[in-house]
């Protein structure tokens, strides 16, 4: 059993509305392992953002905490870094500079050295001086996980980072993803409404439901990767997640 | 000229419509507006000479016809004078002289305090409610207290110009930094930015584009101003031109002047514009994908 890195002990949300309150999280408890790729898969609204806002620092729970190696959260840190899902890139910033954010404190030398290398790891080689609104969607998107992976984070969390993609782009991206998560051998929570992106991705599925917005089950993947789409484990697992979703499997 | 030959022009105009609206991108941009200007002009004309009457001697001989308002032609003729002798210049740098600094007085207060009142939600709140009171009050509400504090200078221009920019400056800095959209600023934070950085970094960066455009909308009000102070608060500049040929009952001037203020309102509005192609506030001036 490797080390525990993400803890989530009895973690509550409350917002506050005009008339009355609403609980968009209720007891949830979690962890994730070090190394571990877990995705957080629900439908609209039950609290994915808001439990990955909590384990980011973003927001404060109302009750209950979050803990990253033993350390209480309280604010964000550079070390687990948020991959929003759209626009989290600075538009006025060319790609070098964005990717640059997070490496102020270092010389100029080991700066571009970084950049370079993270760059070309999302495979965004000859657009350094580019600026977001002459890239793509998916060049976009590349552009936020390198600026997430330049400073090394141990964990990042990552809010639909897909969703605004088309799917081809989508099926490139995971795999890209994976590919990034295995050289890099970080910890990364991942939220999605997609069924097959968390078959795809996840060590393990964190099933949540709405109102209030807890966790329903956690299960578990076991099968390698590159992952056969269609293997008896895949469909067994796909089966389970949609009764869990509460939706028909044939449409 | 004949009495056809404006009406000619025009339909030759209405040709040009027709045909440039088909022609490949650039000409179109040059065509269209042109084939506007020459029935715009053509249109004053007709009408100048329709109100223009006939003068005799006191034989009844006719001797010329006399335009109440003036045509594009005779506007041209009566702006020679002052042309020439570099009266028109030295009024019209006046006047651009006037909104510079006024502008930049507005801009230097207006900026700072706009960001200040933005960020910092309790200065926006002791602050906002003051500007919004006193923006309505037209600034030609103020000609007189500019002439009270100031005589009929310079500076009371200046003061005018520089009152009408600044709010529209303040109000939409202080805008600009509200509405920054939160992933930007969560971002700096999940990076660490703090301070002066996140402020250089995040916070002016992001605003820039709202800022240019207020610039530009101050500067357009600025000049509209000036025009209105010029006539009251001073003794030069194109407001002054105006009025002074007013008086003198020289309106081939007075629309001369206009159709100089015209232009040069253009050349600052273009120079404004120049701004927003700039690579770091492009992004806020096109659509996103
Ligand atoms: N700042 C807020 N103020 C009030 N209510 C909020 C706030 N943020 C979220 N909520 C509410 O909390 C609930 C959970 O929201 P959350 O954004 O976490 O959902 P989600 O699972 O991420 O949904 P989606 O898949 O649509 O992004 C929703 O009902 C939402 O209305
Ligand atoms: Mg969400």
């Amino acid at each position: 059993m490797k080390a525990e890195k993400v803890v989530v002990r009895g973690v509550e949300k409350r917002f506050e509305r005009k008339q009355d309150e609403l609980l968009a999280l209720s007891a949830v408890d979690l962890s994730v392992a070090e190394g571990e790729f877990v995705c957080l898969l629900g439908p609209s609204g039950c609290g994915k953002s808001t439990l990955l806002n909590i384990i980011g620092g973003f927001e404060t729970p109302t009750a209950g905490t979050v803990t990253i190696d033993g350390q209480a959260v309280t604010g964000p840190d550079p070390r687990r870094v948020f991959v929003f899902q759209e626009y989290g890139i600075f538009p006025w910033a060319s790609v070098w500079d964005n990717v640059a954010l997070g490496l102020r404190k270092l010389s100029k030398d080991e700066q571009a050295r970084i950049i370079q290398r993270t760059i070309d790891l999302v495979g965004l080689k000859g657009f350094e001086k580019s600026f977001p609104s002459e890239l793509s969607g998916g060049m976009r998107q590349r552009v936020a996980v390198a600026r997430a992976l330049a400073v090394k984070p141990d964990i990042v969390l990552m809010d639909e980072p897909l969703g605004a993609l088309d799917s081809l782009t989508r099926m490139q991206m995971r795999s890209e993803i994976l590919r990034i998560w295995r050289e890099e051998k970080m910890t990364i929570l991942f939220v999605t409404h997609d069924i097959d992106e968390a078959l795809q991705l996840a060590d393990r599925i964190v099933v949540m439901s709405p109102r209030p917005g807890r966790i329903a089950e956690i299960v578990e993947v076991r099968q390698e990767h590159p992952r056969v789409i269609g293997s008896p484990e895949y469909v067994r697992v796909k089966h389970r997640l949609y009764e869990l979703l509460g939706v028909s499997h044939s449409v | 000229m004949t009495p056809f030959a404006p009406y000619l022009i025009i339909a030759l105009a209405l040709v040009l419509i027709v045909v440039g609206k088909r022609l490949k991108d650039p000409a179109p941009v040059i065509v269209l507006p042109l084939a506007t200007f020459i029935i715009f002009f053509c249109v004053w004309h007709i009408a100048a000479v329709a109100k223009s009457y006939p003068l005799n001697d006191a034989q009844g001989n006719f001797v010329r016809m006399v335009e109440v308002f003036p045509t594009p032609w005779s506007t041209l003729q009566g702006m020679l004078v002052p042309v020439k002798d570099g009266m028109l210049l030295r009024y019209a740098v006046a006047s651009v002289y006037r909104v510079a600094v006024g502008f930049g007085i507005a801009a230097a207060i207006g900026i700072p305090l706009g960001l200040l009142a933005g960020w910092y939600l309790r200065t926006g709140q002791a602050l906002n409610p003051l500007f919004q009171f006193l923006r309505p009050i037209s600034p030609i509400a103020w000609i007189p207290i500019a002439v009270l504090w100031f005589g009929v200078k310079d500076e009371a221009a200046i003061f005018l110009i520089a009152i009408s920019s600044f709010f529209p400056i303040v109000v939409g800095t202080m805008t600009a930094v509200r509405t920054i959209p939160l992933v930007y600023v969560r971002s700096a934070q999940n990076f660490g930015l703090e301070g002066y950085e996140l402020f250089r970094r995040v916070v002016l960066p992001a605003c820039l584009p709202q800022i240019i455009t207020s610039l530009r909308l101050a500067l357009g009000i600025a000049w509209m101003v000036i025009v209105a102070a010029e006539m009251i608060a001073v003794d030069s500049g194109l407001g002054y031109l105006i009025m002074d040929a007013r008086n003198a009952n020289y309106y081939d001037r007075v629309v001369g002047a206009m159709i100089t203020i015209g232009l040069i309102g253009i050349a600052l509005d273009w120079s404004m514009r120049r701004l927003e192609r700039i690579d770091e506030v492009r992004w806020g001036f096109t659509k996103q994908s």
